[in-house]
């Protein structure tokens, strides 16, 4: 197993791609992060934002970089023959997926805290400026505050989750685009299709079961009760859908012929 | 070697526009036979329209009595209309005119409704709280009108048949700064006047009212319909539809000429449409004191743009039909470099931009054939459960209906093109299909469906992204005389629908022409 990390680590680390979709992922969720703070605004310092909430913004656009990183780690070794390579070399194929899994799953978490980090850094610059800071009564953004803290790590979590959903769609689709569409698609149809329907209660359903409408419920620090679903109940139910992709991508990869 | 052996063999091939033809029937070729796409297509199709009927049998719109099934009046324009409010009126002829001195509009607003307490009233006039002279076609909800009023804060203005609205006197009304009104009735046609001073008139507008009956009812409404005011402790109404008002008008020197000799005035409670609490507590009626006519009402006389679905309602699908179309527009080239059959396409077909515009063609032929069935079964199944399930569904337009599902299936066929012209820039599926869902989704769904957004910033998002291209399927349009929340989240787009779709269609024309520029440049 040691190895099979040493390999994929190796693999990962020298594609240049890699480099640059990691920093895209960091780069887009701050930039995002930081426009919807700038955007925000409470002049008369009365009303429901959520600062945490709206700092990390950004999310919503950088885990669709990440999801992209996930499953080209897999369907890009599809794509080029690389598979058989590597198959041949390791022939577990179990342990070249869990290795995968857990070298993509550090990156990251890296990544995640350095682009969580730098939006709630943001947000604390900007949003007192735009009437949400401690002059009209609103805590400065701080993770030494509970709920900030677990918005913070949830929202790390999260995107380590979707990395994780994504390789599990990538092994069992192989073909990149299609992954990519289908893992986007399920994150973003819940929210879309939950707000068209006409019934509140088929909304909140929605809600509750799509990854990443139950899995941001972590990002809430203000007004709870009004959320789908509670935060780590939410983030739950993202890490069952990340797990049961691994678990299909497991089965359909080791079943099949590369 | 001779001449002959050079010929090609497929038969017609030197001729242009037959060679076209086989590039178009080449590129059908490769589409239809890829097993994979041809799946995702029927399926994607298949769950737009099962998403459509999903909808449609689980939203129910439940009255205490069962399913509501509210009916909503339609003006003459064919639209929903709330048309509620108190009428103090006479008969008139078809060569009239009625003129009063409106000197007061005051009114009071429901400030704690809950289901058990007593609701307490305060003093507040909503901004489109109504009073004035009015001529109706009949006494019926819906009916064609003309109408001359003094509003709760946007001056004295003349409003017909419920979308007509135009401006008056600015100002609002007391007892020093009183306006003067009057509409001038000649047969089908009716004039409207404002005066500060009863001396000076000033024509405000003429509207013709076809088949105006030879006498019809004029007289005095008020009407006012639920709002949300600023007070010193915050702010009430912040629900959709705000609470219940009603308005009361002071009106002088009524004089009405031309009516039919010896006909008093009456009073009648006109009640069409508009689901929403009403009743603020004040007695709806009219009184007589020192000459002046007192009228109290309440409702509105103006589209209805809260108490229905739009058409839209069962149409949550379509957006699986678009990412899937979008992964497959991306595939039909980026899959070509990836088996390195770009080669041997560009070999056979050396003239690569009409390679492009093959794969162009037949790629959104059949997505909009995908697009096109799948919004037509959603809407056109999901539909009536709606209304079987006590949904009000905003009647419209054929050509609108027509619209919004062509145009459904058009929004596909262009983000599929998109897609295709990303394919051959970033020769890289998963790139292509990453960039363009999302540019179209992520947008709608930071303004639209899960606003997180600002006002501002979400109507900006929607125009100038390539999600500005869902105004296509918005049918309810946005009436500066209803006071509404005019957000996209209530569906309710910055750009009008074509032009939402143009800015789509720019995207996706800047795509390709970059990708027919690249595809010519470099090397496959």
């Amino acid at each position: 197993m040691r190895y099979a990390l040493h390999a994929e680590w190796t693999k990962l680390r020298t594609l240049a791609s890699t480099c640059w979709l990691l920093l895209a992922a960091v780069a887009l969720t701050v930039a995002v992060s930081a426009a919807v703070a700038a955007a925000t605004s409470c002049p008369a310092g009365h009303c429901a934002e959520d600062p945490a909430r709206i700092s990390l913004t950004g999310i919503y656009l950088g885990q669709a970089v990440v999801a992209v990183m996930a499953v080209m780690v897999i369907s890009a070794e599809y794509g080029t023959g690389m598979i058989r390579l590597t198959l041949a070399a390791m022939p577990g194929r179990i342990s070249v997926l869990a290795a995968k899994a857990a070298i993509l799953a550090g990156l990251v978490l890296v990544t995640g805290a350095v682009a969580v980090t730098t939006s709630l850094l943001a947000g604390r610059l900007i949003l007192p400026g735009r009437g949400i800071g401690p002059a009209r009564g609103y805590p400065a953004l701080s993770v030494a505050d509970g709920p900030v803290l677990r918005a913070a790590t949830g929202s790390v979590l999260y995107l380590a989750l979707i990395a994780l959903l994504s390789l599990g769609a990538a092994a069992a689709l192989r073909e990149a685009a299609a992954a990519i569409g289908i893992v986007l698609g399920l994150l973003y149809l819940f929210p879309v299709i939950a707000a068209m329907v006409g019934s509140p209660d088929l909304a909140r359903h929605l809600q509750q079961i799509g990854p990443m409408t139950a899995g941001l419920a972590i990002q809430a620090t203000t007004s709870l009760s009004s959320l789908p679903i509670s935060p780590w109940a939410g983030l739950g139910v993202t890490a069952a859908w990340a797990a049961g992709a691994l678990l299909l991508g497991g089965l359909v990869f080791r079943l099949r012929d590369a | 070697m001779t001449a002959s052996m050079l010929k090609p063999s497929l038969p017609g091939a030197t001729a242009a526009h037959d060679s076209f033809t086989n590039l178009l029937r080449a590129e059908w070729t490769k589409f239809r036979t890829v097993r994979g796409w041809g799946i995702a297509v029927v399926i994607a199709t298949l769950l737009t329209i099962l998403l459509g009927v999903w909808t449609g049998a689980k939203s129910h719109n439940e009255c205490p009595t069962g399913p509501c099934h509210w009916v909503l009046p339609t003006g003459p324009g064919g639209e929903a209309v709330t048309d509620t409010f108190y009428f103090v009126h006479r008969p008139l002829t078809r060569g009239g005119s009625i003129t009063a001195e409106v000197t007061s509009l005051s009114g009071v607003i429901e400030t704690d409704l809950t289901p058990q307490g007593p609701a307490s009233t305060e003093p507040a006039v909503v901004p489109w709280s109504k009073a004035g002279l009015i001529i109706t076609a009949s006494g019926r909800p819906g009916s064609a009108y003309a109408a001359v009023m003094v509003t709760g804060s946007h001056g004295a203005a003349m409003q017909w048949n419920y979308t007509g609205d135009a401006a008056g006197l600015p100002g609002r009304v007391s007892a020093a700064s009183p306006r003067w009104l009057r509409l001038v009735r000649a047969g089908d046609v009716i004039t409207g006047y404002d005066s500060a001073d009863g001396a000076r008139w000033a024509k405000i507008g003429t509207v013709t009212l076809p088949g105006l009956a030879s006498t019809v009812q004029a007289g005095l409404f008020v009407t006012s319909p639920p709002g949300s005011v600023t007070t010193s402790s915050g702010i009430t109404g912040g629900s959709g539809s705000g609470d219940p008002t009603d308005a009361t008008a002071v009106f002088t020197r009524v004089s009405l000429r031309s009516g039919r000799p010896g006909a008093a005035w009456t009073g009648t409670t006109v009640s069409g449409g508009g689901n929403s609490p009403f009743e603020a507590g004040s007695e709806h009626g009219y009184r007589r004191a020192d000459g002046s006519l007192i009228v109290t009402g309440t409702g509105d006389i103006a589209p209805d743009v809260t108490d229905g679905t739009p058409i839209d309602g069962s149409l949550a699908g379509m957006f699986i039909g678009l990412i899937a179309m979008v992964v497959i527009g991306a595939l039909f080239v980026t899959a070509e470099y990836r088996r390195g059959l770009i080669r041997v396409t560009l070999a056979a077909s050396p003239r690569r931009g009409r390679v492009l515009a093959a794969k162009a063609i037949v790629l959104g032929a059949v997505t909009f054939a995908a697009g096109l069935a799948g919004a037509a079964g959603a809407i056109l199944i999901g539909t009536p459960l709606l209304r079987a399930n006590g949904n009000t569904i905003y009647p419209v337009t054929m050509l609108t209906e027509v619209r919004v599902i062509a145009g459904t299936a058009a929004l596909v066929a262009v983000a599929a093109i998109f897609a295709l012209g990303l394919g051959v820039i970033l020769r890289h599926g998963a790139a292509a299909v990453t960039v363009v869902i999302t540019a179209i989704i992520v947008p709608y769904l930071l303004a639209a469906a899960f606003p997180v957004l600002p006002a501002g910033a979400a109507d900006w998002l929607l125009r100038v992204t390539p999600a500005a291209g869902f105004a296509i399927k918005q049918t309810i349009p946005q009436y500066p005389q209803v006071a509404a929340s005019y957000t996209p989240s209530q569906g309710y787009f910055p750009l009008e629908p074509w032009a939402g779709f143009a800015v789509l269609c720019g995207y996706a024309a800047v795509a390709l022409a970059l990708a027919a520029y690249l595809l010519n440049r470099r090397d496959a």
